[in-house]
């Protein structure tokens, strides 16, 4: 088993997430994580990550399956084409007063997250990074109040001058 | 509406800029310009609310023929025939809500067959989309993973452009279904034309050609190999009747042993000595064991189905694999393979026959006279063996019914078309198929109910043709209104059902795997067929005894009208050899003949891994 990090290229047209979508659970695959937006001016083409995980095999069948799709443009598996970034941003609400709020508050400044709303009782962290450093921050929230989360998944890019196109 | 019309014969003369908005042919004019510019020429419909201007044009015009189907099921399974037997797109069209959920079974199955289909749907207007409208089925997303890829039209400026792009996805590549949903008020509405564009596709291209270098190393293997095999698919029957051509000029250059899938049958003669049969649950011992056997397999077109690898980890173990196929993702699925090529067959094959005299090293001949000696004595048990008892009275076998049937119509342009079950396999291992196009089959969905509305579309496309649909009581029923069809349109198609009263294969496993409880599966009630058939126009035949087969068969092929042959065949009959499930090619049984040599069927063979198997 091993996690691969995906960069599909898509048309944007209606449809295509549930085409990638429907894909993954039509066939039993795993989604961890996925994010889709629109990434040029034109709004003609759209970025969908994925973050799954299987055995080679699998991972090669997932790839050459959204390969296969018709508004497919390109498929890239960031997790073996070199080293690449990957990013996920998280609002994090913690609710508590007295010392846990002031160690949530501390841990926050250690983590570089940002707080973006308070009141008396609470705080909203946002917090940007890689998946682990954000599961490790909401570790530490949890016995102080953590309250809610929202991830935003994996936002991924190669290193150096590279493209997916 | 109909302003448009007489121009259909002449469209060339009208471009874009003739036509003020005014004049502007309605979106249902539009679609039969693109069709016709796609060279269509006979659809296979059954119309309803959302469709009604499309079959508003179609009566104004003459260009494209119209077959009435009796249920939408029916009209995708005759246009798979269709297109199965031409090699051309075959067209649908149905009308929303149930009239696209009937086209469901037949668009998987065109899917999962890879049988190049555009299926146009009637939609509510595009206001209504959402509202649960009367008769509103949201098709596209029922319809997402039962299609190679599937429209909805929103805007009448696009129309045109995803008719001729629903075309070209159909039929390049992997060839498979495409659907495009039109709402009520794009057919109704002025759309502009376009012609088909001649721009490569933004995101869709298939590749085609194969990779020089994976060629050449597939043939250093096969030049090297001792114990060879090419084992063929449906690939080779998509990629055309030239690919087929070249197959056989590359297994008579090589000298290697050729087996098929089902789906494969035809593309390699089966008169041919080096072929040695399908292979498969099914298949002949001789191809079964050669699989298991080998030590270096090259497939062509092929995906390595679950019906034709039996137990993966026992699957042809010590072979080298060669995998050549036009669909990346079918590489590498279930077998992990040695070389893969992906490419079109024909092109491939091409490549690999230049290849393989370019290369110098010599070929291990008496390796291989050695396995041709190893194949002669796997042949030599003749594992399709039966007994037909001749005394008069005697009980029909299936088997025997099939072979005087074949015997029958030898030097007749023949078109063999199948339900599923016993007949299914029976027709494949015993009707012997010299060219490619003319066995259908479903083989991937396994859909009962295909053959006659598939040999329907065979007899459209081609009217002088014998073309026969080898059936059983059961899947019979499954279509059986299409009768109404072939009476309306006089498809003079020959329906030869094999009657045991069972679902036979059902009846086979629940004897095998389940005790001898026959739960469900006896054909009670069943009608008198020859009664059926007169009731639609058609002629009934029937033969009861072993003295009847013959000249039923006779009387049947003379007549010039749709008949149905109703054969009563053993009902205890079981389709051998079988590879149980869970089993390796080399732990097939074979049939009651051979129990002196394999010691018969014991339902223990099958372990309770492979109980959960299909």
């Amino acid at each position: 088993m091993r996690s691969a990090t995906i960069s599909v290229l898509v048309e944007n047209e209606s449809g295509v997430l549930a085409r990638v979508i429907g894909l993954f659970s039509g066939r039993g695959y795993n989604i961890d994580s996925l994010t889709v937006a629109p990434v040029e001016r034109d709004q003609r083409q759209s970025r969908i990550t994925i973050v799954t995980s299987g055995t080679e095999m699998v991972i090669e069948q997932i790839k050459a399956q959204l390969g296969r799709l018709v508004p497919v443009y390109r498929v890239l598996d960031l997790s073996r084409e070199g080293p690449h970034l990957a990013r996920e941003l998280a609002l994090i609400k913690v609710v508590g007063s007295g010392e846990a709020r002031q160690e949530a508050l501390r841990l926050a400044e250690a983590f570089r997250a940002r707080v973006i709303d308070a009141s008396t009782e609470s705080f909203v962290f946002e917090l940007t990074g890689a998946s682990d450093k954000l599961d490790a921050f909401l570790d530490l929230m949890r016995p102080l109040g953590l309250a809610e989360v929202s991830r935003t998944g994996v936002a991924a890019i190669a290193r150096g001058r590279s493209t997916i196109t | 509406m109909g302003l448009f019309v007489p121009a259909l014969n002449g469209m060339a003369e009208m471009d874009g800029s003739m036509m003020a908005s005014e004049t502007m042919a309605s979106g249902a004019e539009t679609l039969l310009r693109a069709l016709v510019a796609q060279g269509v020429d006979v659809i296979f419909g059954y119309p309803g609310g959302a469709v009604l201007p499309i079959y508003d044009a179609l009566f104004q015009q003459d260009a494209i023929r119209h077959v009435l189907v009796r249920h939408e099921q029916a009209a995708v399974h005759a246009a798979e025939g269709y297109a199965r037997s031409t090699g051309r797109v075959g067209v649908v069209l149905v009308t929303s809500g149930p009239g696209a959920t009937n086209a469901v079974t037949g668009l998987v199955d065109a899917l999962m067959d890879s049988i190049p289909l555009v299926c146009l749907t009637g939609q509510v207007p595009t206001h209504l989309i959402g509202n649960d409208a009367f008769q509103e089925a949201d098709t596209t997303g029922i319809t997402r993973q039962a299609t190679k890829h599937n429209y909805l039209v929103k805007q009448s400026a696009d129309l045109a452009r995803v008719v001729h792009e629903a075309f070209h996805v159909a039929r390049t590549g992997r060839p498979g279904p495409v659907l495009v949903d039109l709402p009520k008020d794009i057919l109704i509405n002025p759309a502009p034309y376009a012609e088909p564009s001649a721009a490569p596709h933004a995101s869709y291209r298939p590749r085609t050609t194969p990779d020089p270098a994976r060629i050449a190393q597939a043939v250093a293997l096969l030049k090297r190999s001792e114990r060879p095999i090419v084992y063929t698919g449906g690939g080779v029957i998509n990629a055309g009747p030239e690919a087929a051509k070249l197959l056989l000029e590359f297994v008579r250059l090589t000298g290697f042993p050729c087996t098929s899938t089902l789906m494969g049958l035809g593309a390699y003669p089966a008169s041919d000595p080096q072929f040695l049969g399908m292979l498969g649950m099914h298949g002949t011992y001789e191809a079964n064991m050669v699989m298991h056997d080998t030590d270096v397999m090259l497939n062509m077109g092929a995906r390595f189905d679950d019906r034709v690898t039996g137990r993966l980890n026992a699957f042809s173990p010590g072979s080298k694999k060669i995998h050549a196929d036009i669909d990346p993702s079918s590489i590498n699925k279930s077998v992990t393979v040695d070389c893969a090529i992906i490419g079109d067959a024909a092109e491939t094959l091409r490549a690999l026959i230049t290849a393989w005299k370019q290369d110098t090293t010599p070929q291990n001949r008496d390796a291989l006279a050695k396995w041709w000696q190893q194949i002669d004595f796997w042949r030599s048990k003749n594992s399709l063996r039966y007994t037909q008892s001749r005394d008069a009275g005697s009980v029909i076998k299936p088997q025997y019914a099939i072979e005087q049937l074949y015997k029958a119509t030898r030097g007749r342009e023949t078109f063999v078309t199948t339900e599923v079950g016993q007949h299914q396999m029976w027709a494949a291992q015993y009707f012997r198929f010299d060219k490619p196009n003319h066995w259908l089959t479903s083989g991937g969905l396994g859909t009962m109910g295909y053959g006659l509305p598939a040999a329907m579309g065979v007899q459209v496309a081609h009217p002088d043709a014998l073309v026969i649909d080898i059936a059983g009581e059961a899947s019979i029923l499954m279509n059986i209104q299409e009768m109404g069809t072939l009476a309306q349109y006089r498809l003079p198609v020959k329906i030869f059902i094999l009657n045991n009263q069972y679902m036979g294969m059902v009846r086979q496993w629940q004897e095998l795997l389940h005790g001898n409880r026959y739960s469900e599966s006896y054909s009670a009630a069943l009608p008198d067929f020859v009664k059926l058939a007169e009731s639609f126009h058609a002629v009934g035949l029937r033969a009861e005894t072993v003295d009847d087969l013959d000249r039923v068969i006779a009387e049947m092929l003379a007549v010039d009208r749709p008949v149905i042959a109703d054969i009563c065949v053993d009902q205890k009959e079981n389709v051998y050899p079988m590879i149980p499930s869970g089993a390796a090619h080399n732990e097939m049984l074979l049939g009651p003949e051979h129990k002196a040599e394999s010691g018969g069927y014991t339902g223990n063979s099958v372990t309770d891994e492979g109980m959960v198997l299909i």
